[in-house]
């Protein structure tokens, strides 16, 4: 322990405040075709008992990026760089074992599916007692006890009849509910939720994000929550960050985010969500367009292909120069990848008429 | 469950009746005249005549497979002929049943043939396949560990060598050398298990070994396949995110999902060795059910021929019925019903 506590005033002195402290994270993948840069230069921060939703649509880098936080990529050919800061300790310096040590008990993740996710041939019980086994010196019959315990935790009915159950013969919300006291089970300090709702129903969701939180209070620690639903994000979030192309687009407070965004691509994210209470003559945008190739993403800003607002960049800046991460017009933490000088005013005037008028009639009356 | 065995049970019946049926309709309605065959080399028509008589070749071919079925139930006495038996009480012989028929060729019952050949059969493919099994996972979890590097490059061209090496070159050569010029184990003789069972083995040792090498190979290179393949499953991730060690990983998580296919095919590959091994039956000049079947064929001996195709059906019919019931233990998403 004092070993990691010289670490951490050696390492962190910068940055003390954060429990998970990314930086310049870059993940590249050597193919025959050339490198995919699935991770390029990200950075972000959370603090204990926060959580970060991050935002963007398939391939944009966020499932790979956290994967490196559990130091999944480890003997595979994936070329990790940067620095990952858990509670101070560079998680990519550490050793192999050292890192496996971590995992599940420091640093704990939730997948998408919860049925492929779970071994099909063992119980919920085994499986959940495993993670606990691996970190804690118990006897078998303590585990299982600690199990049925955690289950009953997160809301599974006769937990101790449950224990025994295989994966299968658990519906989606309950095996999603079983991973999470998996995940939860050793107490961690930071949870990664890699799209933990997306592969459940709808009603179900709901629950799911109420026990995340319910249990984040309990437990303290940080979450980083990935997602493509910005209602998760909302639901969820204290901070966002929107991802594309293997880079960090937009970042900030998450009320910040969804209140005045100010990147062409978080107005595209932002106008292809349904609203079930909202205005019928809203419209429904999608980006037109495919998330770009990490083989060979576009020159200047990776989004350019795909923008309806390059024409206010003047010049061919947008194909020429990557943007620079830089503080919004609105101020505070609040950052963004993006060249057009005034893009708070083009929100407001172009984008939020389309996306939700009735909220811009409120606005002006 | 029960049920599921029972109705099994009877599908298997039921198949191999219908198998009789194709079997003697392919053999005794053929080419050949089966009473020609039986009597002999040098055999005067009137000989002839009697011989089908004796064993019933002048009925029609249904009436004969019928009185088959019914000697599989009850046994039957040749010759089969009453007026003949009558005649000749001396040369009567009891078929008790399940009797598969009668081989003139080798004045004897068929059963009495397979009884004689049945244990030699079963001892080197069991032998065999204990060596495989072991020697297969072994290699194929060494080099899914290590894919990509040269021990995996190794196994796999060596496996390849093997797998592509005909089994009597194999066998020649471990007689050659490790029996006669370096003398580690004797020149194999089959030794009954009940007789001397450690004699037993070290004589099974070399040609269990030269079956063995070839579905050795084979199994490493599907294990190595099916373990590469189920690593890349989403729950072995889970499981390496919990922090489970790279050995439990491989062994608890990995391997357990990729024997489900390995299990399937050995029980197959088993049951037909059951059944014989041709070539090293050969090369070791063991009198097996594999040799049995050979020199019945060269000689046309027509209901040992039929009696092996039986018992080599019942074999593979109960091994997919053993599979099938061991998937329900080792996967538990397979429900029997």
């Amino acid at each position: 322990m004092s070993t990691t506590e010289k670490k951490t005033t050696a390492m962190s002195s910068d940055h003390s405040g954060s429990y998970l402290s990314v930086r310049d994270l870059v993940v590249h993948f050597p193919t025959s075709d050339g490198v995919v840069k699935a991770t390029d230069g990200l950075s972000y921060t959370v603090d204990r008992g926060k959580t970060l939703g991050i935002v963007g649509e398939s391939g944009s880098g966020k499932s790979v990026s956290s994967s490196a936080i559990l130091g999944l990529h480890r003997g595979t050919n994936a070329q990790v760089s940067g620095e990952i800061l858990l509670d101070g300790v560079d998680l990519l310096t550490l050793g192999d074992e050292q890192m496996r040590r971590r995992r599940g008990k420091d640093v704990a993740m939730i997948f998408q599916d919860p049925l492929s996710a779970m071994h099909p041939y063992y119980t919920v019980g085994n499986q959940i007692a495993e993670a606990y086994r691996v970190h804690n010196r118990v006897s078998r019959k303590a585990a299982r006890a600690r199990t049925i315990e955690m289950l009953d935790r997160v809301g599974i009915p006769n937990p101790d009849r449950r224990v025994d159950d295989y994966p299968h013969q658990f519906s989606g919300g309950m095996r999603q509910r079983a991973m999470i006291a998996m995940s939860l089970i050793n107490d961690p300090g930071l949870l990664i939720a890699d799209e933990p709702t997306t592969a459940l129903d709808v009603t179900v969701q709901a629950q799911i994000l109420d026990l995340l939180q319910d249990l984040q209070k309990e437990f303290n620690s940080a979450i980083v929550i990935i997602t493509h639903d910005l209602g998760v994000v909302a639901e969820m979030a204290d901070d966002v960050l929107v991802m594309y192309a293997g880079r960090a687009v937009e970042y900030g407070p998450t009320k910040e985010i969804l209140v005045r965004p100010e990147m062409p691509y978080t107005w595209g994210l932002l106008s292809s969500v349904p609203d079930v209470v909202g205005d019928t003559d809203a419209k429904l945008i999608p980006i037109k367009g495919n998330p770009p190739s990490l083989l060979n993403p576009p020159t200047g800003c990776a989004f350019h292909p795909r923008c309806a607002h390059r024409d206010k960049v003047p010049g061919n800046l947008c194909f020429t120069q990557l943007p620079d991460l830089t503080p919004a017009a609105a101020g505070g933490t609040h950052t963004k990848r993006c060249h057009i000088a005034n893009p708070d005013e083009v929100y407001v005037a172009e984008v939020l008429p389309e996306i939700a008028p009735d909220l811009v009639e409120e606005q002006q009356r | 469950m029960f049920a599921y065995i029972v109705r099994r049970v009877v599908i298997g019946v039921v198949l191999l009746i219908v198998m009789s049926l194709v079997t003697f309709l392919l053999f005794f309605s053929g080419a050949f005249d089966p009473a020609r065959n039986a009597c002999g080399k040098v055999c005067s028509p009137a000989q002839i005549e009697q011989t089908s008589k004796a064993l019933g070749y002048d009925k029609p071919i249904l009436t004969q497979w019928g009185s088959f079925l019914g000697g599989i139930a009850t046994g039957r006495d040749y010759p089969l002929d009453k007026s003949v038996r009558e005649a000749n009480p001396e040369l009567v012989t009891h078929c008790a049943a399940p009797c598969l028929g009668y081989s003139m060729v080798n004045t004897d019952t068929v059963n009495h043939l397979l009884k004689s050949a049945i244990p030699i059969s079963f001892s080197i493919a069991l032998v065999a396949f204990v060596f495989w099994i072991i020697g297969g996972l072994l290699f194929g979890i060494i080099a899914a560990m290590t894919k990509g590097s040269f021990l995996d490059r190794g196994i796999v061209g060596f496996s390849l060598i093997f797998y592509a090496f005909p089994t009597f070159v194999i066998g020649l050569l471990l007689l050659r050398f490790v029996a006669i010029r370096w003398g580690i184990f004797q020149l194999p003789v089959y030794v009954p298990l009940t007789q001397n069972p450690s004699l037993w083995f070290t004589n099974l040792v070399l040609p269990s070994i030269t079956l063995a090498l070839f579905y050795m190979a084979g199994y490493a290179r599907m294990s190595r396949t099916f373990i590469i393949e189920s690593s890349g499953e989403d729950y072995v991730r889970t499981a390496k995110a919990k922090g489970v060690k790279r050995v439990p990983l491989i062994l608890k998580h990995t391997l357990r999902a990729a024997l489900t296919p390995l299990v399937t095919m050995a029980g197959l590959d088993l049951a037909i060795l059951l059944g014989g091994a041709i070539i090293t039956e050969d090369v070791f000049s063991f009198h097996g059910l594999g040799l049995l079947a050979v020199t019945s064929n060269s000689r046309q001996d027509l209901p040992t021929l039929v009696g092996i195709v039986l018992l080599l059906s019942t074999f593979v019919i109960v091994a997919n019925i053993i599979v099938d019931i061991l998937y329900a233990f080792i996967d538990p998403r397979v429900r029997l019903d």
